[in-house]
């Protein structure tokens, strides 16, 4: 199959998208994800290039665990994956990796993902260090002494549910001093999972004041909100006009726990403005895949996270059809902004097809993650990806035969 | 109207009419506990397995005595002597409670929302004897039953909440229950024991905040006192427990100034001298001890609702 046969067909083709931030749970973490599952999962949400968070057990803190977990993608034989290396030892935030080692190793960027560098004088020092190379930290903002023990958004639905809440300002304050640091600096700095109206308003000052600074939102942040943890399974799109619905599904549900956590519909309304007018660069999954065994438990003891890559693209499309943003930003925003954020270019050879009309359900059988931790088990959706090709390889054909031909739409 | 609700888990989705059958049958159980030997049958040959995963002898007992005066079976898994102390998993203890396949589970636990947990594992009818900040049902429709005793209707009737309510799964029922039954709430106590939301113009319906607990004591029709946990100012939420007292403690001077035989209630155990002075808690306002009477006709009526026969007559 070639492109224009598939364009011919009625599919949407386009580069093969990339995720600047995705967990992969190999090493030490096999029975959430593996590399290679991981691979796979990605290349059916459309993902051809995956960048690997290094919070792993051991962390990917020395040049021969990024190359391992380069050679393990390798015979995976699925979508790229770009390790990521922590930016301080065993992501301890006490003293920097080898950063320049592991960027020659193949460390695409740094992170010490799951956690934000608290300290922030060694995270000065991290990003002045960077600019030896022009390296990439990508930093997980967030105020772990406002955070504290929350669980979920605080607000109006924590109130109600009697969980501990955490605060808009948790993130907000974090993002004021990364980019004050990064002024400082002068150094690249990305800013990964957004999530509040406040953020995005500071990013895109900062933005406009010509600082080097990026930043992503999630699917499940672009979708859900805070209400979802109560029993709603309403998008935020559906949402419009009208107010509190009956909940369709049962409180308390842990896959909806996720940090930073589902927020307010303002805060969904503000990442869609930030992804229209350019101060959002990229959409990243956040793929977090956890073992039942961490999320089968009480809400406030079960893991952050949501198993995501596979529905990426239907929940953006979702936005998409509501109005909130045009294709052609969206995809962008998984394809060329991405790349840019890490300085990659968009391969000719990595593309992929997708049926933007395709009704499909999320199922546990159906999901190529092990993670089958996602609040959408059991829900239709529409926009699929039906062939992924990386390197010039076919590595994934799903639902092309049953794909209604163009003229019949 | 016919009950339908398999669980009590909360009563923030429940109607008027719910809440009015609760308490019409309670006024039936406080008949039977009235009796000479309080003993009916309707609950004989079902098994009530009492899960306390946080330890409660107050609510354990007043349920155990609930399920025995209908002549249930009861099981007792508590915290202590226990394996849920040694590191059980919760999924774990429900697939041994649905294998020993009681009839209704009650239980306490300090997670919010374990009970749905449970309740999405199990055939068993489960009653949330109170989860985390989140929610303590039979709390809430005893409170509201007692107060009704001493006011009647409670339209237009305004209550006060003071303390620790954002830790609070006592205020979340209450608030869940009273309002619906007409009452207005005006919830008192220091800014960072608030929820946020609640203080920033998002409080629940029929529910105002005043941090001034003399204003909100002025013309007031009952106050409820909520118990303090003295880690609360450990954890830096306040300077001082004497200062707590001074500021939100009820004293006689301040009880008086609700209107004239206005109730005081406490949901117990109080912290005599921190949240409530002893002359009031032991005072003529106080229905400290018909709380824990009418938490028993209460816990009754909904073993009753939930999984009884259809007759109290004496066996």
């Amino acid at each position: 199959m070639d492109r224009r046969e598939l364009e011919a067909k009625g599919y949407l083709v386009t580069p093969g998208f990339i995720d600047v931030h995705a967990h992969l749970r190999e090493p030490g973490f096999e029975d959430s994800e593996t590399i290679a599952s991981g691979a796979r999962a990605a290349l059916r949400g459309g993902f051809t290039t995956i960048c690997a968070m290094p919070n792993t057990e051991p962390a990917i803190d020395s040049p021969g665990l990024v190359a391992e977990v380069i050679a393990r993608a390798r015979a995976g034989g699925a979508a790229r994956v770009l390790p990521i290396a922590t930016i301080t030892r065993a992501r301890a935030g006490r003293e920097l990796a080898d950063l320049v080692e592991l960027s020659a190793a193949g460390a695409v960027a740094f992170s010490d993902d799951g956690a934000p560098v608290d300290d922030a004088r060694l995270f000065r020092h991290a990003l002045e260090y960077m600019r030896t190379k022009d390296l990439l930290l990508i930093e997980h903002a967030q105020d772990t002494q406002l955070s504290a023990k929350g669980v979920m958004n605080e607000g109006v639905v924590s109130a109600r549910l009697g969980l501990p809440g955490i605060p808009n300002a948790a993130e907000e304050t974090a993002v004021a001093r990364d980019i004050a640091i990064a002024e400082l600096t002068g150094a690249r700095l990305h800013l990964t999972h957004i999530s509040t109206r406040g953020a995005i308003a500071s990013i895109r000052d900062a933005k406009a004041r010509g600082l080097r600074i990026t930043c992503d939102v999630t699917p499940h942040h672009l979708s859900m909100t805070e209400d979802w943890v109560g029993g709603s399974r309403e998008f935020a799109w559906e949402r419009e006009g009208h107010g509190r619905e009956a909940p369709l599904a049962t409180p308390f549900d842990s896959s909806t726990k996720v940090n930073p956590p589902l927020r307010s519909l303002s805060d969904v309304r503000a990442l869609w403005e930030g992804l229209v007018d350019g101060t959002v660069d990229a959409i990243a999954t956040d793929h977090a895949p956890h073992a039942s065994i961490r999320k089968d438990v009480e809400f406030d003891l079960a893991a952050f996270g949501i198993s995501g890559l596979e529905t990426a693209l239907s929940l953006v499309l979702g936005g998409v059809n509501a109005g909130w943003c045009d294709r052609d930003t969206a995809i962008r925003a998984l394809t060329t902004g991405p790349a840019h954020v890490l300085g990659i270019s968009v391969r000719d050879d990595d593309w992929i097809a997708i049926d933007p009309d395709a009704e499909w359900t999320v199922a546990t059988e159906s999901l190529a993650s092990m993670g089958k931790n996602t609040p959408l088990l059991g829900r239709a959706l529409r926009g699929k990806v039906v062939y992924a090709v990386v390197g010039g390889e076919a590595r994934y054909e799903g639902g092309l035969r049953g794909a209604t031909p163009v003229g019949s739409r | 109207m016919r009950w339908s609700r398999r669980h009590v888990l909360d009563t923030d989705d429940w109607s008027n009419e719910e809440i009015e059958a609760v308490l019409d049958t309670t006024g039936a159980m406080v008949e039977v506990l009235s009796r000479p030997v309080r003993r009916a049958p309707p609950l004989r040959g079902r098994t009530v397995v009492l899960f306390f995963a946080e330890s409660s002898t107050r609510t354990r007992v007043s349920f155990e005595l609930a399920a025995r005066t209908l002549s249930a079976d009861v099981v007792n898994i508590s915290a202590s002597g226990s394996s849920v102390e040694k590191g059980e998993s919760l999924y774990d203890t429900v697939r041994t409670l649905q294998a020993l396949g009681g009839d209704v589970v009650v239980m306490r636990h300090s997670s919010s929302g374990a009970p749905y947990f449970v309740s999405e594992r199990t055939d068993a009818a489960v009653i949330n004897a109170g989860d985390g900040w989140h929610a303590h049902p039979t709390q809430g429709l005893l409170d509201a039953y007692t107060l009704r005793g001493a006011l009647g209707d409670l339209a237009k009737k305004r209550i006060v909440i003071v303390g620790d309510v954002a830790h609070s799964r006592v205020a979340r029922s209450d608030i869940n229950t009273l309002v619906p039954l007409g009452a207005t709430i005006t919830l008192s106590g220091p800014p960072t024991l608030m929820p946020s939301a609640w203080r920033c113009g998002q409080a629940p319906a029929g529910t105002t905040y005043e941090p001034d607990l003399d204003r909100a004591l002025e013309g007031a029709d009952g106050v409820i006192a909520l118990r303090l946990q003295k880690e609360r100012q450990e954890g830096g939420l306040l300077p001082s427990l004497r200062e707590y007292t001074r500021v939100w403690g009820l004293t006689e001077a301040r009880v008086s100034l609700m209107r004239p035989g206005a109730p005081v209630m406490h949901p117990g155990p109080m912290n005599e001298g921190v949240e409530i002075d002893a002359a009031v808690a032991h005072g003529t306002r106080s229905l400290v001890e018909r709380q824990v009477t009418n938490g028993v006709a209460v816990r009754m009526a909904l073993l009753y609702l939930l999984v009884g026969t259809p007759t109290l007559e004496a066996s």
